[in-house]
């Protein structure tokens, strides 16, 4: 036996109970787990998202189009060293819960605009070649079990009609928190199928060469078409993600109050627990300051075992939302991006080390300060 | 020898003198000790009787370091405890106080090996030499082939050894008991006492012991009765 097995020693009592309180650990810490994961998948995009690149969209609504002629235009500006443009198609494939991302892409700048998608160069060729190829990301690929030279069949909603499609190339993150859930074909493709949208596009990127003018360059991007049927709104492609997430309401604030509940639950719980193991305890713990077990150290060890439950408990709460997350995202193409960051695996065990401690500390002070005659008196 | 009288002027290992304790609870104080006076020597096995709530177990615990008295002075072995603060006071009582409480002696998740290990484990000893020790306890104490059960698992009596043992294990300077047999029935108590009895007369040992019992009393060298705070000698329990 030593100073360590002494502290494990008491894992053998009140099983029951430190399993419970373990458990209670776990299912808090896989709620914080998912909880991160969702608050990641609406605000990652905004920290990942390029403060080069903006978002030139109709000043009236994303939804309404913007002149082909403005690409010519945008090219001339200072600063800007590249222009693309896309559009949302907003097709049905199979069913209409099957969600994803479409967009009718740029295939001469798209590719350029947007490095952190990683396509194998013979795959983007084959794509470029065929007017109706298409490419999707790694998870929209996975998730319906396509394979290259696949055809896809989607049914529109804004373009009339069934519009067919080759799975020419798969597209991979840099990071893991990049989009691997959409899907592209070619604006060509598009524009040859329908009029809709024949001379226009549904918004522009643009790339500057030196982000720290991304403010002004915006400013004289809506300058110069001010005053014109087609008038601008232009952002970092950061703000325009924030503002885009917004729409859904004040998330942050609802996962945070949710989470703040379940750990004031979780501490609660906890730390009644460990203060009736300690007050039943007290003989005991009489006992060892008689043999000369100082104050000190059995502050020490009623912290330690607090922490040992924490750290079980969470880490078993933890391991379990990483493995759930590793299954995919479960709403089906909400939260596309669905992962456990290692910083919040980190944030979620730092939380339990707190509660734990949080937890711990009275009953711990309490035995420190206990008196050996009082212990020792019967009651 | 033993003397109540604090004219003593040996070198006894235990000298008690002008021991008050009062305690205070609220604006009621009790004078539980007043005056009190003790000389123990080495290897001496001495009997504290009295009534219920007369001090006997404060004058214990003050004498094993556990409390502080009000005034006077506790001498043990040339150290002042008395004068030992904190930290110190625990070291103290670690090296040369072995403590057999009635109740709550065992940890009951540890076994009795691992209880007997316990102090061992403030000590430099290594696990080796720490095994050593605890063996030649348990084996005094006539348990080696119980040591590796939990304390649910002896009978009453054979959990006061193992208290014992632990007492014994890290060869302190004297034992305290308090009320070694007061859970225990008539059997099981009378193997405590000869087990007392023995580390006395073959390990030198000296022993406080408190008891209600006369028979239990009766094995000690000497009983003083504690009445009104202070230690009457009375005339040998003799057994029958
Ligand atoms: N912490 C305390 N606060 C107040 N009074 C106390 C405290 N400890 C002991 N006393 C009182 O001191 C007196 C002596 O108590 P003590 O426990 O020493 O008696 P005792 O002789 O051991 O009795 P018993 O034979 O019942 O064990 C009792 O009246 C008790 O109520
Ligand atoms: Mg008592």
């Amino acid at each position: 036996m030593n100073a360590v097995s002494l502290i494990l020693m008491n894992f053998r009592r009140k099983r029951i109970r430190k399993i419970l309180t373990v458990c209670s650990f776990a299912v808090a810490l896989f709620l914080f787990g998912i909880l991160a994961i969702i608050y990641d998948a609406f605000y990652l995009p905004i920290e990942i998202a390029g403060a080069d690149r903006l978002v030139v969209q109709n000043k009236i609504s994303l939804i309404m189009p913007l002149p082909y002629s403005y690409r010519g235009k945008l090219k001339q500006i200072d600063g800007i060293d590249l222009v693309s443009y896309g559009s949302w198609f907003g097709g049905v494939y199979q069913d209409e819960r099957n969600f994803f991302v479409q967009f009718a892409v740029d295939t001469e700048t798209w590719n350029d605009m947007f490095p952190e998608f990683i396509i194998p160069p013979e795959q983007w060729k084959a794509f470029v070649e065929d007017r109706q190829g298409c490419i999707a990301g790694q998870n929209l690929v996975e998730r319906y079990g396509w394979k290259i030279g696949d055809r896809i069949p989607l049914k529109g909603t804004i373009h009339q009609g069934i519009w067919e499609f080759n799975l020419r190339g798969v597209f991979q993150g840099k990071r893991a928190s990049d989009d691997t859930s959409q899907f592209w074909f070619q604006y060509k493709y598009l524009d040859e199928k329908s009029d809709l949208m024949r001379g226009y596009v549904g918004w522009y990127y643009v790339h500057v060469s030196d982000p720290g003018r991304a403010e002004a360059i915006s400013d004289e991007i809506d300058d110069m078409f001010a005053n014109s049927p087609y008038e601008t709104v232009t952002e970092t492609e950061k703000a325009w993600t924030a503002a885009f997430i917004r729409q859904f309401g004040n998330i942050k604030v609802l996962l945070m109050s949710v989470g703040g509940v379940v750990f004031f639950t979780l501490l609660l719980i906890t730390g009644s627990n460990m203060a009736m193991s300690i007050r039943e305890r007290t003989g005991e713990i009489g006992i060892m300051k008689t043999l000369g077990f100082g104050g000190k150290r059995i502050l020490f060890m009623v912290l330690a075992e607090s922490l040992i439950i924490a750290l079980a408990g969470g880490g078993i709460g933890l391991f379990m939302a990483k493995l759930f997350a590793m299954q995919g995202d479960p709403t089906g193409g909400f939260l596309p991006v669905f992962y456990l960051s290692s910083r919040n695996i980190l944030l979620g065990l730092s939380i339990s080390v707190l509660i734990g401690l949080a937890a711990g500390i009275i009953p711990a002070v309490q035995s420190m300060r206990l008196r050996i005659v009082d212990a020792l008196r019967r009651v | 020898m033993v003397h109540v009288n604090g004219d003593n002027k040996s070198d006894s290992l235990i000298q008690v003198r002008s021991l008050f304790k009062t305690y205070t609870r609220g604006n009621e104080s009790i004078e539980v000790l007043k005056n009190l006076n003790l000389d123990i020597d080495r290897g001496e096995f001495v009997a504290f009787m009295g009534p219920s709530g007369s001090g006997k177990t404060t004058l214990l615990n003050l004498i094993g370091g556990l409390d502080l008295p009000t005034s006077g002075s506790i001498v043990v072995d040339n150290d002042e405890i008395t004068g030992i603060s904190g930290s110190k006071l625990t070291d103290w009582r670690a090296r040369h106080v072995g403590f057999i409480f009635q109740l709550y002696n065992l940890i009951p998740v540890l076994t009795a090996f691992q209880n007997v290990e316990l102090p061992l484990l403030l000590t430099g000893l290594s696990k080796a030499q720490r095994r050593d020790h605890v063996e030649a306890a348990l084996s005094i104490v006539g348990l080696e082939d119980r040591m590796h059960h939990f304390p649910r698992q002896l009978s009453g009596g054979q959990e006061q050894r193992t208290a014992i043992a632990r007492a014994i294990v890290s060869d302190p300077t004297f034992l305290l008991c308090d009320e070694p047999t007061g859970d225990l029935d008539r059997t099981s108590a009378n193997e405590i006492l000869e087990l007392l009895s023995r580390l006395v007369e073959d390990f030198n040992k000296t022993i406080l012991m408190v008891t209600h019992d006369p028979a239990a009393a009766c094995q000690a060298h000497i009983t003083l009765h504690l009445e009104k705070g202070v230690l009457i000698e009375s005339s040998k329990v003799v057994c029958e």
